[in-house]
C-alpha cells in the first residue's frame, strides 16, 4: 500500500486512541466531518478492531491542539487516510492490550478471548479490561505497520448498514453548528463587503459612523476591510446595510464581462501536455490531432462549463477570541492547520498561539466561505479583545464571495477505424485554478489566500497560482481517459487574468472532464454508427469499471430503446483513474419549456470495501443529485459591476421538483483497500444527463447548465 | 423597545425586541432556540421554518410581534417527553439528512405536512417542500422519510 502521509506525520498510537477508566474508547483524527459523515464510518472502524460495542467510542473533535495533523479534508482521501491510520492503530492498540493481559492473566495471548473491551483467559476464566489496563494511560508506542487486520470473515460491524452518529441531535436541533454557538459576553458581526472583487473603500462618511458609535456598534476598518460588531444581531444586520451605504468605493476595473468561454480560449496561460495523468512542464504542446490514415469516421467538439458555486445553505460563520496569550477560533474549515499557519504568518504570530476548533458547518463539498469567516471573525475579534464575536456572512456574502469552480472550456477530437477501435484522441481542458486554498508555501502564498487579507491597507501579495502538477490534480483531473485508447493527446491550459476567485470544489476539474469525455464518447460513437455502451466496454479492459457500466446499462434498458419523448443517457468515470468507480445512467425528458426533467436514475458504485452501505448509498445518491442541479441549473453570472447570481432565486439550484426514482447498485469489494466515495458519481452524472439531453431531444448540449435558453440556443446552432 | 409575548414550544416567553426583529432572531438570540437555522433571511431556503398554531411557516423575515397569540413550535419542541415524534423517527430510519444544515426546516415541513391528514397526496408534498433547499442532496431520502410515513398512516 502506498505511504499514508497522516501515519507518516502522526506515527504516535496516542495521537489516535485513548482508553478511558471508565470504560470509552477516545479516537481522535484530523479529518473533519462535513456532512459525508467519515467520524461515523471511522469509529465503525476502531470498534471493529478493538472488539467494543460501538456506542464506547467517542469521537472527539478535531482542534489544534491535541493533534493528529492531517492536512486537508479533500479528494476522496478520508477513508484511506484517516480511515486506515484509525484501523491500524485500532488493531496496534488491541495487540498491546491483549500482550499487557497476557502478562497480568499468567496465560498466552492465544488463550485470551476479548468481548466489549473485557479480556478473558479460556483456561482459567479470569478477566481483565481495557478500562483496568490502560484506563488514562498513554501507550507510549508508535503505530504498528503490520498489526493485523481483521480480514473480512471476521468483521462484524464494518460492512452493515448503520445509522450516522449525530442524526438524531440533527433531527431535534441539538446538533451545534458554528453558527448556533454562543459565549458570555460574545457579540455579533457581519463583514461589509466591497460592491465587487476589485473594488477598493475610499472614504467613509464620519457623520454616519460617529452615529453607528454611539449606538454602541463597533466599526472594524483595515484599509477596504470592513465589518460591524455589537451585541444584538438583527442590529448588526441592519447597521451593516447602512455601513455600505456610508462608504465611498472606487469600482474601476470592473469585472470583465466579455463571454467567459471565449476569455478561456484566448487569456494569457500555461499549456503543458498531460502524460499518463501528470503535467509536464517545459515541453511543448503536441501539435493537433491528424485523422489517421483508414479512419472510418471522425469527430470533433467543443463543450463549455459555467463558474459554478458551492452554495452551502448555512452562510459561512466564525467565532474567535482574542486574549492576550493568542487567538482562539472555532470554525467549519476543511483543513485547521493550514488555516492555522497561514493565518499566523499574516498576522506575524507564533502558530502555537492560535489555538483552532474544528465545529461543525453547512455542507461545504470543497473550499467554500468557511475559511475566509474565521478570518474575518478574527480581525474583529483582534480589535475587540477578550470579547467573543461571532461573524457570519449573509446569503448575499456567500453567492457573491465564496471562491467559486472555474468555468471550463474542453475540446475534444478522435477518430474510429473500421473496427471499431478509436484510433486517435485529444482532450484540451481551459480553466482557473481549482485549487487556491490557504495552504502555506513561499512566504506570503497562504496568506495572499485569505480573501478578506486581500482588502488589508498592507495586503500580502497576490500570487499567480502555479500549476496544480500532481497525478490528476486541478484542471486535468480526470483529462486521461481510463479507456484503451493509444497515445491520447492530453493538453492542460490554466488560464490567467479570468474575473472571478476560484477554489477547490467537489471533484475539481473531473466533473466537466468526465461530462466532456462522456459525451463525446457518444458522439463519436453515433458518428461511426457504434453503439455507445459497447464502444464503451470494447475499450475497457478494468473488470470493475466493466461491471459499473454493464450494472447501469442492464437496469435502465437500451439507450435507444426509451419511450417515446424520453431520452436515456449513461456516463462513466473511475475517479483521477485511481479511486471509486461510478455508472451512472438516466432517463428524462425535456418538456414543453424546454426545461429537463429527470425520471429515473440508476447509479452502480464501486468504492473497495464498503465500511457503511448505508453512507456509501447516501454519498452516490447526493452527488448525484447535487450534480444534476450543477448540469441543469447553475451558472454563477456577473456584469462589470459585480457578481449578480446573489440570491437563490439569481441562482437557482435543485428541488424537490425534479427528484426522480434513483436506484443504487453496490459493487462491495470485501477484500480490497478503501477507494472513498464522495465525488466518484458527480462526472458520470453530467455526461449521463447530457447524453440522454441528446437523445431526447436530437440536439447535442455543448454548454452547460441545460437550461432552456442553452438548450434553445444549441438547437439553433444544430 | 417593545415587550412581546410569545408561547414557544408550550411556554410562555416575554422578550423585547424591536418591532421589527424577525422571529427567527427572538427565537435563536432571545430565547436561546437555536434549532431554526438562518440560511438566507429572504425566505428562499426554508432553513428557518416553524410550527405556527399547526402549520409551517418562514420565520426569517416576518417580525415576531406578528407571532403573539399564536402557538409556536420549533424543531426542539416537536419531542414530547424525550420521545422524537415519527417525523423525526422516519427521517432517522432513511437517513434523511447529511449535514443537517436545512434538516430542521424539512423536518417542521413534513411535521406541518402530516397534521393536516396521514395521506398527504403528491401535489401536497410537492407543496410542502417545495420552499425548502437542500444542497447535500438529500432529497430522495426525506421522501423516503415521507413514503414511509404514508405507509404507517
Amino acid at each position: 500500500m502506498a505511504e499514508n502521509p497522516s501515519l507518516t506525520k502522526n506515527p504516535g498510537l496516542d495521537s489516535w486512541i485513548a482508553i478511558t477508566a471508565d470504560g470509552t474508547v477516545r479516537v481522535r483524527m484530523g479529518k473533519v466531518d462535513i456532512g459525508q459523515k467519515i467520524s461515523s464510518a471511522v469509529s465503525r472502524l476502531a470498534a471493529e478492531e478493538l472488539d467494543v460495542a460501538p456506542a464506547r467510542i467517542v469521537m472527539i473533535r478535531p482542534d489544534t491542539i491535541d493533534g493528529p495533523d492531517e492536512g486537508m479534508t479533500s479528494g476522496s482521501n478520508s477513508m484511506e487516510e484517516s480511515g486506515n491510520a484509525v484501523r491500524l492503530a485500532s488493531a496496534t492498540a488491541r495487540a498491546a492490550l491483549l500482550a499487557k493481559a497476557a502478562s497480568v492473566l499468567r496465560v498466552d495471548i492465544d488463550e485470551l478471548d476479548i468481548d466489549d473491551g473485557t479480556i478473558t483467559a479460556r483456561s482459567t476464566n479470569a478477566s481483565t479490561t481495557y478500562w483496568d489496563l490502560q484506563g488514562d494511560q498513554p501507550f507510549g508506542i508508535p503505530i504498528d505497520h503490520a498489526a493485523r487486520i481483521k480480514p473480512a470473515e471476521e468483521r462484524t460491524l464494518v460492512g452493515k448498514a448503520t445509522t450516522p452518529l449525530d442524526l438524531e441531535d440533527i433531527v431535534t436541533g441539538r446538533h451545534v453548528f458554528v453558527n448556533d454557538m454562543t459565549m458570555d459576553g460574545m457579540v455579533h458581526a457581519r463583514p461589509v463587503r466591497p460592491p465587487h472583487a476589485n473594488a477598493r473603500l475610499e472614504s467613509l462618511d464620519e457623520a454616519v459612523l460617529a452615529k453607528l458609535a454611539d449606538d454602541g456598534f463597533t466599526v472594524v476598518r483595515d484599509g477596504s476591510f470592513l465589518a460591524i460588531a455589537s451585541a444584538d444581531e438583527f442590529a448588526v444586520i441592519k447597521a451593516a446595510r447602512v455601513l455600505f451605504n456610508a462608504a465611498s468605493w472606487t469600482r474601476e476595473p470592473g469585472l470583465d464581462n466579455r463571454d467567459i468561454f471565449e476569455q478561456l480560449t484566448t487569456n494569457e496561460r500555461m499549456s503543458m501536455p498531460v502524460i499518463d495523468g501528470v503535467p509536464v512542464l517545459d515541453t511543448p504542446v503536441p501539435p493537433p490531432l491528424e485523422v489517421p490514415a483508414g479512419a472510418k469516421a471522425s469527430h470533433a467538439a467543443r463543450y463549455e462549463r459555467a463558474y459554478i458555486m458551492h452554495g452551502s445553505i448555512g452562510p459561512s460563520a466564525g467565532l474567535a477570541v482574542s486574549r492576550d496569550d493568542g487567538l482562539e477560533i472555532w470554525t467549519h474549515s476543511q483543513g485547521i492547520y493550514l488555516l492555522r499557519t497561514s493565518l499566523a504568518e499574516l498576522l506575524e504570530l507564533p502558530p502555537e498561539t492560535l489555538r483552532i476548533h474544528h465545529r461543525p458547518g453547512s455542507g461545504c463539498y470543497g473550499h467554500n466561505g468557511a475559511d475566509d469567516a474565521a478570518v474575518d471573525a478574527a480581525f474583529v475579534a483582534r480589535a475587540m479583545p477578550g470579547v467573543p464575536v461571532l461573524l457570519k456572512w449573509t446569503r448575499e456574502d456567500e453567492h457573491a464571495w465564496e471562491p467559486y469552480s472555474p468555468a471550463m472550456v474542453m475540446e475534444l477530437s478522435g477518430a474510429i477505424d473500421a473496427d471499431g477501435a478509436i484510433t486517435a484522441w485529444s482532450h484540451e481542458s481551459h480553466s482557473d485554478t481549482h485549487v487556491l486554498r490557504p495552504r502555506p508555501g513561499v512566504a506570503g502564498l497562504g496568506p495572499s489566500r485569505l480573501m478578506p487579507a486581500r482588502y488589508l491597507e498592507n495586503p500580502p501579495a497576490v500570487i499567480p497560482p502555479p500549476p496544480n502538477m500532481t497525478h490528476h490534480g486541478g484542471i486535468h483531473r480526470n483529462l486521461e481517459p481510463l479507456y484503451r485508447i493509444p497515445e491520447p493527446r492530453l493538453v492542460k491550459h490554466l488560464v490567467r487574468n479570468l474575473p472571478h476567485r476560484t477554489s477547490a470544489l467537489r471533484t475539481l476539474g473531473a466533473y466537466a472532464n468526465v461530462y466532456a469525455l462522456e459525451s463525446f464518447l457518444d458522439e463519436l460513437a453515433a458518428a461511426a454508427g457504434e453503439d455507445a455502451v459497447e464502444l464503451r466496454l470494447r475499450h475497457m479492459d478494468d473488470p470493475r469499471a466493466r461491471a459499473c457500466i454493464e450494472a447501469v446499462a442492464s437496469r435502465i434498458g437500451p439507450l435507444d430503446g426509451a419511450p417515446d419523448g424520453y431520452g436515456r443517457g449513461l456516463g462513466f468515470a473511475q475517479y483521477k483513474n485511481a479511486k471509486a468507480y461510478a455508472a451512472v445512467a438516466v432517463e428524462l425528458t425535456v418538456d414543453e419549456t424546454d426545461r429537463v426533467r429527470l425520471k429515473r436514475a440508476v447509479i452502480a458504485g464501486d468504492a473497495g470495501q464498503i465500511v457503511d452501505p448505508n453512507g456509501f448509498t447516501a454519498q452516490l445518491e447526493g452527488g448525484f443529485i447535487q450534480a444534476a442541479s450543477w448540469t441543469i441549473l447553475e451558472a454563477v453570472t456577473h456584469d462589470p459591476d459585480g457578481i449578480t447570481s446573489r440570491d437563490w432565486e439569481s441562482y437557482p439550484i435543485i428541488g424537490f421538483d425534479n427528484i426522480s426514482e434513483i436506484e443504487t447498485i453496490l459493487l462491495d469489494q470485501p477484500d480490497a483497500p478503501f477507494l472513498g466515495a464522495g465525488e466518484a458519481v458527480c462526472g458520470p452524472t453530467g455526461a449521463a444527463i447530457a447524453n440522454a439531453v441528446a437523445r431526447a431531444t436530437g440536439v447535442r448540449p455543448r454548454r452547460l447548465p441545460l437550461t432552456p435558453e442553452n438548450l434553445r440556443a444549441a438547437a439553433l446552432s444544430a | 423597545m417593545p415587550t412581546l409575548n410569545l408561547q414557544v414550544n408550550g411556554r410562555p416567553h416575554r422578550v423585547d425586541a424591536e418591532s421589527d426583529t424577525p422571529l427567527l432572531h427572538v427565537l435563536r438570540n432571545q430565547i436561546g432556540l437555536t434549532g431554526a437555522k438562518l440560511g438566507c433571511g429572504l425566505e428562499q431556503c426554508g432553513a428557518c421554518a416553524v410550527l405556527v398554531d399547526g402549520e409551517s411557516r418562514l420565520s426569517c423575515v416576518a417580525a415576531a410581534s406578528d407571532f403573539e397569540g399564536k402557538d409556536i413550535v420549533t424543531v426542539e419542541g416537536l419531542a414530547q417527553d424525550g420521545a422524537l415524534n415519527k417525523v423525526q423517527r422516519a427521517f432517522i430510519a432513511e437517513t434523511a439528512a447529511q449535514c443537517g444544515y436545512c434538516t430542521p426546516g424539512m423536518v417542521i415541513a413534513v411535521t406541518g405536512l402530516f397534521q393536516r391528514g396521514p395521506s398527504p397526496s403528491d401535489a401536497d408534498v410537492q407543496e410542502a417542500l417545495a420552499g425548502h433547499l437542500c444542497r447535500c442532496g438529500s432529497h430522495a431520502r426525506i421522501l423516503a422519510a415521507i413514503d414511509r410515513l404514508r405507509r404507517e398512516g
